[in-house]
């Protein structure tokens, strides 16, 4: 396996590292890109749509002309607007979400992602980081829509991340590490972990929801009352920005379920990557499907959710999880 | 302890939020000034008259049958009971006789039509509240009803349709045969809302026990319908102050309990149900005639003053007319459903959050042509 950490850093490996990133890159603006047209095509079906069909065959490009016309448009910055925060917002936001990929373990070879000691841990450090990019642009907007949006969206990140973390520590107790790939390795010695830990399964699949800002917690976004929330006053390629940031936490997101309650990469016959992709696959859709079904939770009622009923609820998990560790 | 409290007094500063006109949720050009504490609402006030066309102004200059297009933009999603409002005030007025057959028609129409306004409405709700399949799977069953007018009137959305005596055309061949068709069809579309929206925890968990008031409040406010009957009072003109031929059919009016939005909503679906019940019994008994009665050359309201209202989707739509013989009206006043249950909204607001305020306006059910006429 190769490992970025154990090597020396010079001229080379740091070569290494800036093509490993671009392909990451690129590969993530792929997977955001189809993941959009699946969420169209999909949530389209439910709703006895046809979806995206005019763009490249089965509408197959329509997300690559939506994004080139974004990049293409004027960027507008508005005029009472704090100029530079308003433009490195979306940078800010953008980030960390990228950063949060580079330790979801893709297949078992592990070429291009960091194999770090703490990688649950630094997930969660990094997805809180993007909060700040939302907060500022929000407040740099100089729009009370965005300013409403992006404190609900502050205030739920934080309410979410904590029952969102405790879920995990119920994982990185079944493992006995916090290392991604140590508990891919512990769930191929036994089971998934979905199976021992489905309590915390369930308080991750909730938690994440909120934490990604997805119906029915989509509140931050909540158009028929917001308008767009925090990036009301972002268009052309800024607000492609957090439109990307989105679908890439999506996607980690996803790895990161995978990872921890699905086995990651690890299957029978067919190759790691497909594994993941397909585990990831299953996530995202679930995603997509609650957005189809769902409508938007009060706001009132969902930081007490978060606080009242996820949280215990991720704590029992930990106390059964050490318990039934201990006993067993 | 609040930030007010001790030595260093915090200056927290109230927000005035302009929710509209240009606005996703606010059902057309309706403005709402919120005095926002944080997200919590001090004060609303809504301003209205952005699709103001003076409705009843003009019609002073236009004869009885001429107001009858301009009566389809009122309440645009339910043009047809518009027209009727307006036909029947007219004829009340003359004492016109209305053939049989006509009548049974305008039921059947009447009632479709109640059925396609109520379902934008759980649409719109629903898509208000953050959730967008609904809205979707409503316009599937208002298309079959929408299809069903543009084939007996050739329009879609304002059909002019209705006239003074009777209607415009006869139901085409196979047209009554395609509305049996369409009643199992809807009963089925009905089922499913039901199973997908009214058992829903995080609905219920929204609408319950929001934007309550009470029948005397309401009262209090003229309001009227839906809104009127959320609170426990029975108050439905088609069986209170009978109109047409109303007084044939076997149907209930549903009255809710707790006068919030979930009772509003809920209200919504039984009363589609009760107007599929309507139009089969009027299908079973429709006699054959003719489709309009005998009407002057010009209509001309005797001299004196007139109104009446009847039970459209949104409330009592009432037309009064003052006419001093001619073939227009002196004076037309339209009673505006929406216009009046709309009153009560900054004191249904005060002190909600936020997220409820869309949650409360769109229970209401307004439609800006209407309140603004």
């Amino acid at each position: 396996m190769w490992n970025w950490a154990t090597h020396p850093v010079s001229w080379l490996s740091f070569l290494g590292m800036l093509i490993g990133t671009v392909v990451i890159l690129l590969l993530t603006l792929v997977v955001v890109m189809y993941s959009i047209y699946w969420q169209r095509k999909f949530i389209g079906w439910i709703q006895l749509r046809i979806g995206p069909n005019r763009v490249g065959p089965f509408g197959l490009l329509q997300t690559a002309a939506d994004v080139f016309k974004l990049l293409i448009k004027e960027d507008i910055i508005p005029n009472k607007v704090d100029r530079v925060l308003f433009m490195i917002a979306p940078i800010i936001a953008f980030v960390p979400s990228f950063m949060a990929l580079s330790v979801i373990p893709f297949s078992r070879t592990h070429v291009f992602t960091a194999n770090i000691a703490v990688g649950a841990l630094f997930y969660l450090a990094l997805s809180a980081i993007t909060i700040h990019g939302v907060m500022i642009g929000g407040w740099a907007s100089n729009n009370k829509y965005a300013l409403i949006g992006s404190m609900r969206s502050a205030a739920q990140m934080l309410s979410f991340e904590i029952p969102l973390g405790m879920s995990i520590v119920g994982v990185v107790l079944m493992a006995g590490s916090i290392n991604l790939n140590d508990i891919i390795a512990g769930q191929q010695h036994s089971v998934w972990y979905i199976i021992p830990q489905v309590l915390g399964c369930i308080v991750f699949l909730i938690a994440s929801t909120g934490e990604l800002n997805r119906t029915p917690f989509d509140l931050p976004e909540a158009e028929s009352e917001l308008v767009a929330g925090y990036h009301t006053e972002y268009s052309g390629f800024r607000f492609a920005f957090f439109m990307l940031t989105e679908y890439v936490y999506l996607f980690a997101m996803a790895g990161l379920f995978a990872t921890l309650f699905l086995g990651g990469w690890s299957g029978p016959w067919l190759p790691g990557w497909l594994w993941f992709a397909i585990k990831a696959l299953i996530y995202i859709t679930f995603q997509f499907w609650v957005q189809a079904t769902m409508p938007r939770m009060r706001v009132d009622k969902v930081m007490p959710f978060a606080w009242k009923v996820l949280l215990p609820l991720a704590l029992f998990n930990l106390v059964i999880t050490a318990v039934l560790k201990a006993v067993l | 302890m609040s930030l007010s409290d001790g030595k260093t007094q915090l200056r927290t500063e109230e927000m005035i939020l302009n929710v509209g006109p240009q606005h996703p949720s606010t059902h057309g050009v309706f403005r709402l000034v919120v005095k926002l504490d944080g997200e919590t609402v001090v004060e609303a006030e809504p301003v209205i008259g952005y699709l103001h066309r003076g409705t009843e102004k003009i019609a002073e200059d236009l004869q009885y049958t001429q107001i009858i297009p301009y009566t389809d933009r009122l309440d645009y999603l339910a043009a047809m009971l518009n027209n009727y409002a307006l036909c029947h005030t007219v004829e009340e007025a003359m004492e016109m006789e209305i053939p049989e057959h006509a009548e049974y028609l305008r039921v059947i129409i009447m009632e479709m039509q109640r059925i396609a306004s109520h379902m934008l409405f759980i649409g719109a709700y629903l898509l208000d509240l953050g959730a967008m399949s609904p809205f979707l799977y409503v316009f599937i069953s208002r298309e079959r009803i929408v299809e069903l007018f543009n084939e007996i009137s050739g329009a879609r959305l304002t059909y002019n349709f209705m006239r003074i005596g009777g209607l415009r055309f006869d139901a085409p061949n196979g047209w009554l045969q395609k509305v049996r068709d369409l009643v199992p069809q809807l009963r089925a579309d009905l089922k499913l809302c039901q199973d997908l929206i009214t058992g829903n925890e995080i609905f219920l968990n929204r609408v319950r026990g929001l934007g309550v008031y009470t029948t005397e409040q309401a009262l209090a406010y003229g309001m009227s319908g839906i809104n009127l009957r959320s609170t426990g009072f029975k108050w439905d003109l088609r069986k209170t102050k009978p109109y047409s031929i109303y007084d044939k059919f076997d149907f209930e009016i549903p009255v809710g309990q707790n006068g919030d939005c979930f009772d509003r909503y809920y209200l919504h679906m039984q009363e589609m149900e009760q107007s599929v019940r309507i139009i089969e019994q009027a299908l079973d008994d429709i006699p054959d005639g003719p489709f309009i009665g005998k009407v002057p050359k010009f209509v001309r309201v005797p001299a004196g003053e007139y109104y009446t209202g009847i039970e459209g989707a949104k409330g009592e739509l009432g037309f009064y007319i003052v006419s001093d013989g001619k073939d227009k009206p002196y004076r037309m006043k339209i009673r505006k459903p929406s216009f009046v249950n709309l009153q009560m909204l900054p004191e249904l607001l005060k002190g909600q959050n936020m997220a409820n305020v869309i949650a409360i306006l769109g229970a209401i059910d307004i439609v800006l042509g209407e309140v603004d006429a």
